[in-house]
């Protein structure tokens, strides 16, 4: 049959071309890693917010010589774990955005190898959480917190809520929306904050009368605030009606940024007991092909010049000691005064009740 | 043969066997005793009875939405409807991230609803249910209505001479006829609302799971192995049990049918109930399918300074914060991994075809053990539609990491991925095409002297070409829409135009809202362009036109 060998053939010739296909994409995307030879390139692992100026990461390639590729695994918890099932053999040589809430997670299966970063004296001690050990270090903090519409409340001639406590109070009845603490991060920093409040005992009583006030839950953050929140851009377009949504700090002084014309007022505002401290850490991946070029990434993370750059970047605050926030978030409170915190031993032994109880709290 | 069944044992099969074993084999030995833990927990027994029961209702619904627009589009003629039969598929090829909030604003508060009376389905499972037959109409009137408008309506008009009523002959006659496409259109829904993510978890809000979020939930956010691999297998064998019973449909639809050209079975309407069924399915359309994406393009242009294309402008300045580049630049990307997909799914699919449709691949009398294998291997290729990206994604991660195949981190494995939704498409649009040719023309050329590369260049090609085309149309515009798998794969910072879209609603701000929504509707766009390409691409009068004209069916 002349077609059957037509068929062979063909298959052939493409089998030969896929596979000549697949090895260029294996060439030019581990780029000159795999030669073992000249290690130009540092991968550096990340969600799916991470984000430099170009400048930036062009200074970095001039002082080292290293250029860095960026790798991006969908959001913080996927890449976390995405970093943990590929342990031992890493995608690339260092990984940036393992918080608080996760690093225990991270930590115990064991994918960082200890780097003391040089500059790390110069970081906040607050926030170094892995002190002596040096398995990661801390690149950023952001706050999570409730903003509220300040439109919404001028009009009404009321006073915004102020603390945890306020939200359960009558005059903000249905005005509250937050995210579902088992999938989406601002949601569990928020159930955080609240048994960092209320403590092991009185935090489900706190959550049993929030929902009594009617606090509203959807499943991520792109909902609530674009959706819900009636102060956003994006909640005033979709005819958002909570004037209260659970987001970040650093929320208010973004919807400034991203205004044309720039408003004189942040249309939002932050309730500033709410706050949950979020700390974001770096760690050089165990295995890491090009492990002196990671260690000279991390040095450059906690440097003056990417801290700088962070804030307007992923919205977040630097951790490195005389490095100034912009003013924007000087003025419009970027940053939480009293955040809450969690130790995150605390967290990882009870994160997966705590979420559970909530779920069937509040979902269900 | 051999080709396809590689690429999917290695870039398929492999990957999920990996991420399950490792889930239920995390030491040394197996933990079977898994299955029956995580299936006697009532919250899962809650997820797979939502699971099952919304699909059911949503198949239903859709069913009865869409039949009516199938009847239309196969019997009537009016114009635009070549322009409204691509904008009906649009949807069905958008990702959720897109339209999931163009959705919301129509149900949701200060909705079409709301105002009209005050009603709101937002995460109610209604908002799911309307969700899902805004993305699977296309399924029913692609399906449904292709063999329809083949059906010779004189078969019907016969009956009616010898005395039937118009009711008992359309049950006697067109009924039986169009049985197997109902049934093949409702599986497809079925599968595809069964394995529903992105709806789910935008409209529904987080009181609604299905297996698939739960999936999803387990692997990418709790990391528990184990339970995502017990629901991975239990998804499995539903998928499986769904496509055996659609292979087992596909195969009596192929019966003998007398089936004509279809631009000889469409008329234009006639009488005051004719005229009304198409305004009805036409209304239907109107509000259910494009109000959602006139949301979309109307927010897009609803700038800062009244409407314009201020955040289309914006998509070209690098400056935004979100990306290293200017949002723009994600289109060059998806068209470039949408390019590779493509043709990776056309190579994959092709050869799948061709050796689904061998001679003898399908006589029905007397099934061998060989036909079966085969008929096995057609349910295999569409298995990647129904089971879960995050399995896929994460299988990938720890599967292909080895030289010389370590490819976590290589650009190839986008379009890898996104070829593996392709190749179902492709192999059920070229299927009936390939079985249509006449073996024996192949053998006159052959006596004629023709080499066996002259034979198939002058018979195969040509009555193959068209829906080699409608297969890439489809392929190319699938690709786009992919969200799923892309954003489980770790990706150099190149994003394509869905990620880069959940990219920028993830920020604060007027302007990455509003690029968001011009991105949304410049993706729209290229998906409608490519879908009404491939509409023209439809053939009107050559041989095997009634095979071709099936194409686009699922």
């Amino acid at each position: 049959m002349g077609t059957n060998n037509q068929i062979t053939a063909t298959a052939l010739i493409t089998g030969i071309g896929l596979i000549g296909l697949v090895a260029c994409g294996t060439d030019s995307g581990t780029g000159e890693n795999s030669d073992g030879g000249s290690k130009k390139t540092v991968t550096l692992v990340t969600h799916d917010s991470f984000a430099a100026s170009k400048s930036v990461l062009n200074s970095f390639e001039k002082q080292t010589g290293y250029k860095v590729r960026v790798l991006k695994n969908g959001d913080a918890g996927q890449a976390v774990n995405q970093a943990v099932l590929s342990k031992g053999n890493p995608q690339g040589d260092v990984f940036f955005g393992v918080d608080n809430t996760l690093l225990s997670r991270a930590l115990d299966n064991g994918i960082f190898a200890p780097y003391r970063a040089k500059g790390l004296s110069d970081v906040r001690d607050d926030v170094q959480l892995d002190k002596g050990k040096n398995r990661v270090t801390p690149v950023d903090t952001g706050d999570i917190c409730v903003n509220y519409d300040k439109k919404y409340f001028a009009d009404k001639k009321l006073a915004p809520p102020a603390s945890l406590a306020d939200l359960a109070k009558p005059q903000y009845k249905n005005l509250l929306v937050t995210e579902n603490a088992a999938t989406s991060s601002p949601g569990l920093g928020f159930l955080l904050a609240s048994t960092a409040q209320y403590g092991d005992s009185g935090w489900q009583g706190y959550w049993r009368k929030l929902k009594d006030n009617g606090v509203k839950v959807v499943d991520g953050w792109e909902q609530a605030y674009n959706e819900e929140f009636s102060g956003s851009a994006g909640g005033k377009k979709a005819g958002g009606d909570r004037p209260l949504v659970v987001s970040y700090a650093s929320s208010p002084p973004v919807e400034v940024l991203y205004a044309d014309p720039k408003p004189k007022q942040a249309p939002t505002g932050v309730a500033s007991g709410t706050c949950f401290r979020q700390i974001e850490f770096a760690g050089l991946l165990d295995g890491a092909a090009n492990e002196k070029g990671g260690k000279a990434l991390i040095d450059f993370l906690v440097g003056k010049e990417f801290q700088q750059d962070m804030p307007l970047k992923m919205f977040v605050n630097p951790v490195t000691e005389g490095v100034q926030v912009p003013e924007l978030y000087r003025k419009y409170d970027g940053t939480a005064k009293n955040p809450k915190t969690v130790p995150p031993k605390k967290i990882a032994d009870n994160r997966e009740a705590w979420v559970k109880s909530w779920t069937s709290l509040v979902v269900k | 043969m051999v080709v396809p069944l590689v690429f999917f044992a290695m870039f398929f099969a492999y990957p999920v066997a990996a991420i399950v074993g490792r889930g239920l084999r995390p030491g040394a030995g197996w933990q079977f005793g898994r299955i029956r833990d995580v299936l006697g927990q009532p919250d899962i027994l809650d997820v797979l009875w939502f699971t099952t029961w919304q699909a059911l209702a949503s198949t239903a619904l859709t069913l009865l939405v869409a039949l009516p627009g199938a009847y239309v589009f196969a019997r009537f003629d009016f114009p635009g409807k070549q322009v409204l039969r691509a904008l009906v598929t649009v949807p069905f090829v958008l990702p959720t991230v897109v339209v999931g909030t163009a959705f919301l604003s129509l149900l949701g508060r200060g909705g079409l609803l709301d105002e009209l009376w005050g009603v709101r389905l937002d995460t109610t499972v209604w908002a799911i249910l309307l969700a899902h037959v805004f993305f699977n109409y296309a399924v029913v009137v692609r399906t449904v209505g292709g063999l329809w408008s083949q059906l010779d309506p004189r078969q019907e008009e016969a009956a009616r001479m010898l005395g039937a009523s118009r009711l008992t002959a359309w049950r006697k006659v067109t009924l039986p006829a169009l049985g197997p496409a109902v049934a093949a259109a409702s599986l497809m829904v079925f599968l595809f609302t069964f394995t529903s993510f992105g709806i789910v978890q935008i409209l529904g809000g987080p009181a609604f799971s299905t297996l698939e979020v739960e999936i999803y939930r387990q692997t990418a956010q709790l990391l528990d192995l184990p339970t995502a691999a017990v629901l991975t297998l239990v998804q499995f064998v539903a998928v499986g049990s769904i496509l055996a019973v659609h292979a087992w449909t596909v195969r009596r639809r192929e019966s003998a049918l007398r089936l004509v050209d279809a631009a000889q079975t469409a008329r234009r309407p006639r009488g005051v109930g004719q005229w009304a069924l198409l305004s009805t399915v036409l209304a239907t359309i109107a509000v259910l399918l494009v109000l959602p994406l006139a949301v979309l393009v109307r927010r897009s242009l609803d700038g800062p300074d009244g409407f314009g294309f201020a955040y289309f402008r914006a998509l070209t300045s690098a400056d935004g914060g979100a990306f290293l580049v200017a949002p723009i630049e994600s289109i060059g990307n998806s068209l470039r991994y949408a390019a590779a997909a493509t043709a990776i799914a056309l190579v994959i699919g092709a050869l799948a075809a061709a050796a689904l449709s061998r001679p003898g691949g399908h006589s029905r009398s007397r099934p061998s053990a060989v036909d079966r294998l085969v008929r096995g291997f057609d349910a295999l290729l569409m298995l990647p539609l129904g089971v879960s990206a995050v399995t896929v994604g994460f299988g990938f991660l720890i599967s292909l990491d080895h030289p010389p195949l370590d490819l976590r981190a290589s650009w190839i494995l986008v379009p890898l991925a996104q070829a593996l939704v392709g190749v179902p498409f492709v192999v059920r649009t070229m299927l009936p095409v390939l079985r249509a040719v006449d073996g024996r023309l192949r053998e006159a050329a052959a006596v004629l002297g023709a080499s066996p590369l002259r034979a198939w260049r002058e018979v195969d090609l040509p009555m193959v070409r068209r829906s080699l085309l409608v297969a890439a149309g489809f392929a190319f515009a699938v690709s786009l829409g992919e969200f799923g798998a892309t954003v489980f794969i770790a990706r150099p910072d190149n994003p394509t135009l869905p990620v880069a879209v959940s990219r920028l609603l993830g920020r604060a701000g007027d302007l990455n809202y509003g690029q968001a929504m011009a991105l949304s509707t410049v993706l729209m766009v290229v998906c409608a362009a490519s879908l009404l390409l491939l509409e023209r691409a439809r053939p009107r009068t050559d041989g095997v036109s009634g095979a071709v004209d099936r194409a686009g069916e699922f």
